[in-house]
């Protein structure tokens, strides 16, 4: 899925909009929306602040329907958070990571982007951004 | 804002039935035009609330409802608005005859519901947000309840047993409903040993999806007066607001919420505007509501209403559940019809089978769910997209 976030291994980032010259952003850059207190602008591409601090979490006990693509078997639960992004105060959905669940997480918490493996094909991986907690990313360094 | 008069309502029960939806539109139609004794001949707009179904938007659910019941000349709109697809239809009624361009017009919707989770129609569509939120964060609607609940109970100290005690309390008003799907009355072990869907919320927290139809006769004032109802009920607001940005709570089907960063001034909630405009146009506030239908997509999504409506302050919702103020008999009863959590989501029907418990409850014909003496009612519900929805009615 091109042009939603960077594939850099180390530091991948969302990619989203901002009108020129303000602080009002905007993920996906052109399925984000659009401020209505400024004229027609071209929002100019940024990228977004990778940490941020959970505001809810949920985890989902049912496999989500296509176009999901479910990638275990049997079905793992997957855990889905809502992070605000420190810097632009804009609260954006992601996957966690695997072996992430709801007894691990608590509003507030500090988190970061990550990438990891959404599901392969035949011919290829396909990548999605998640979230992982910064202080799991600590214990593993 | 004028009024417009309620002369009658009726609806097709809701259930699993399979059937076309058509079926259950002018089931609900022929019993609305019986019910304000109405002949069909003079209803001079259908405004149909559709669905989308295979592909095709909402199988033009005006002018399929029309021409069920036989075309007549009638003019026809149809409203696709999600779930608020009903309140949009009456709205567009309101205002065909508010400007005088019809004196009676039929507002129905109807819906087929297939089973299991709500999820988009097949196709690679990258540029559609609704379909990435299921394939990139398998984001469905019960994921974004969950956020909602579990963000309750870190705000507010709620408990998965104050979610549950909604359910059990609404299917107690349900069980007296015979348009209602499940009539069973729950108790709090049904709730907390159903399997968990959405973590915080379980099976029995959400709300199932159903077929059900529902519709509604309304006219003018004057033509109602002229037609011997000499006291209907009257439709005094009808809200059909969309978020002001920048709305900072993230809310289906949105992988973003909008940002804070450039802002200084206080946001107005997307949920808190949808009834203070209808409130507005009545110009009645949360102190004249006797009874309130609310979409309880989730049994936790019921409290967030409460204080979006003024019921209550921000985290005093529990507290007005654990009181039992807003049970049948208590100080203001919430969806005493039993709510989604009775009837499970006929989308285009359900804000319409909102306005027409309000409207037996107001006449004082609720059977044993009656709340004794309600003049006034107030209906809030919210479409996936944006779209709120929010009708104020008064004896």
């Amino acid at each position: 899925m091109e042009g939603l976030f960077t594939t850099d291994a180390d530091e991948p980032r969302l990619i989203g909009g901002r009108v020129p010259g303000t602080e009002s952003y905007f993920f996906p850059k052109h399925l984000g929306g659009a401020d209505p207190r400024v004229g027609p602008v071209e929002l100019e591409e940024v990228l977004l602040s990778r940490r941020g601090r959970v505001w809810s979490y949920t985890t989902s006990h049912y496999p989500p329907p296509p176009p999901f693509v479910v990638t275990s078997e049997p079905y793992e639960p997957i855990t889905v958070a809502a992070v605000e992004l420190e810097a632009e105060k804009m609260v954006v959905l992601g996957q966690c990571v695997a072996g992430v669940g709801p007894d691990d997480l608590e509003v507030g918490m500090e988190m970061e982007l990550t990438t990891d493996t959404l599901y392969r094909d035949d011919e290829h991986e396909y990548l999605v951004w998640k979230w992982r907690p910064v202080a799991a990313t600590a214990l593993e360094d | 804002m004028d009024e417009i008069a309620v002369l009658g309502v009726g609806m097709h029960p809701w259930g699993k039935w399979g059937r076309n939806f058509t079926e259950y539109g002018v089931a609900a139609a022929r019993d609305a035009l019986t019910d304000a004794d109405v002949d069909y001949a003079d209803v001079g707009f259908v405004s149909g609330a559709v669905t989308v179904r295979c592909g095709y938007p909402g199988y033009v659910a005006g002018s399929t409802f029309a021409r069920a019941l036989g075309f007549t000349g009638a003019q026809l709109a149809s409203s696709y608005s999600a779930c608020a697809s009903g309140a949009t239809a009456l709205q567009v009624a309101r205002g065909q005859i508010l400007s005088g361009a019809c004196e009676v017009a039929l507002v129905v919707g109807a819906d087929t519901t297939p089973k299991g989770f709500l999820a988009p129609n097949e196709g690679h569509r990258p540029d559609d947000i609704d379909w990435l939120r299921f394939h990139l964060v398998g984001a469905t609607n019960p994921v974004y309840f969950g956020l909602q609940a579990r963000r309750r109970m870190d705000l507010y100290g709620a408990t998965t047993d104050d979610f549950a005690m909604v359910k059990v309390k609404n299917s107690r008003h349900g069980a007296h409903n015979p348009s209602a799907r499940f009539t069973k009355e729950y108790g709090l072990d049904d709730v907390r040993n159903s399997p968990v869907v959405s973590d915080p919320l379980r099976l029995l927290d959400i709300c199932a999806t159903s077929d059900g139809g529902a519709a509604l006769v309304v006219s003018s004032m004057e033509w109602a007066r002229d037609h011997g109802h000499r006291n209907p009920v009257r439709v005094a607001g009808i809200s059909t607001v969309s978020p002001t940005y920048p709305d900072p709570v993230i809310d289906l089907p949105y992988l973003a919420a909008d940002s804070l960063a450039g802002s200084t001034t206080a946001t107005v909630g997307f949920k808190e505007s949808i009834g203070a405009r209808a409130y507005a146009e009545a110009g009645l506030g949360p102190d004249d509501i006797d009874v309130a239908e609310v979409y309880d997509l989730s049994s936790a999504m019921e409290l967030d209403w409460y204080e979006q409506l003024g019921f209550c302050a921000a985290g005093d919702a529990e507290q007005l559940l654990r009181d039992g103020d807003t049970a049948i008999g208590g100080r203001l009863p919430v969806n005493p019809s039993g709510g989604l959590g009775a009837f499970g989501e006929a989308v285009p029907a359900q804000a319409i089978a909102q306005v027409c418990e309000l409207v037996w409850q107001l006449r004082g014909t609720a059977g044993a769910r009656q709340v004794e003496g309600a003049q006034v009612g107030i209906t809030v519900n919210q479409g996936l997209f944006g779209h709120g929805s929010s009708v104020v009615v008064r004896r």
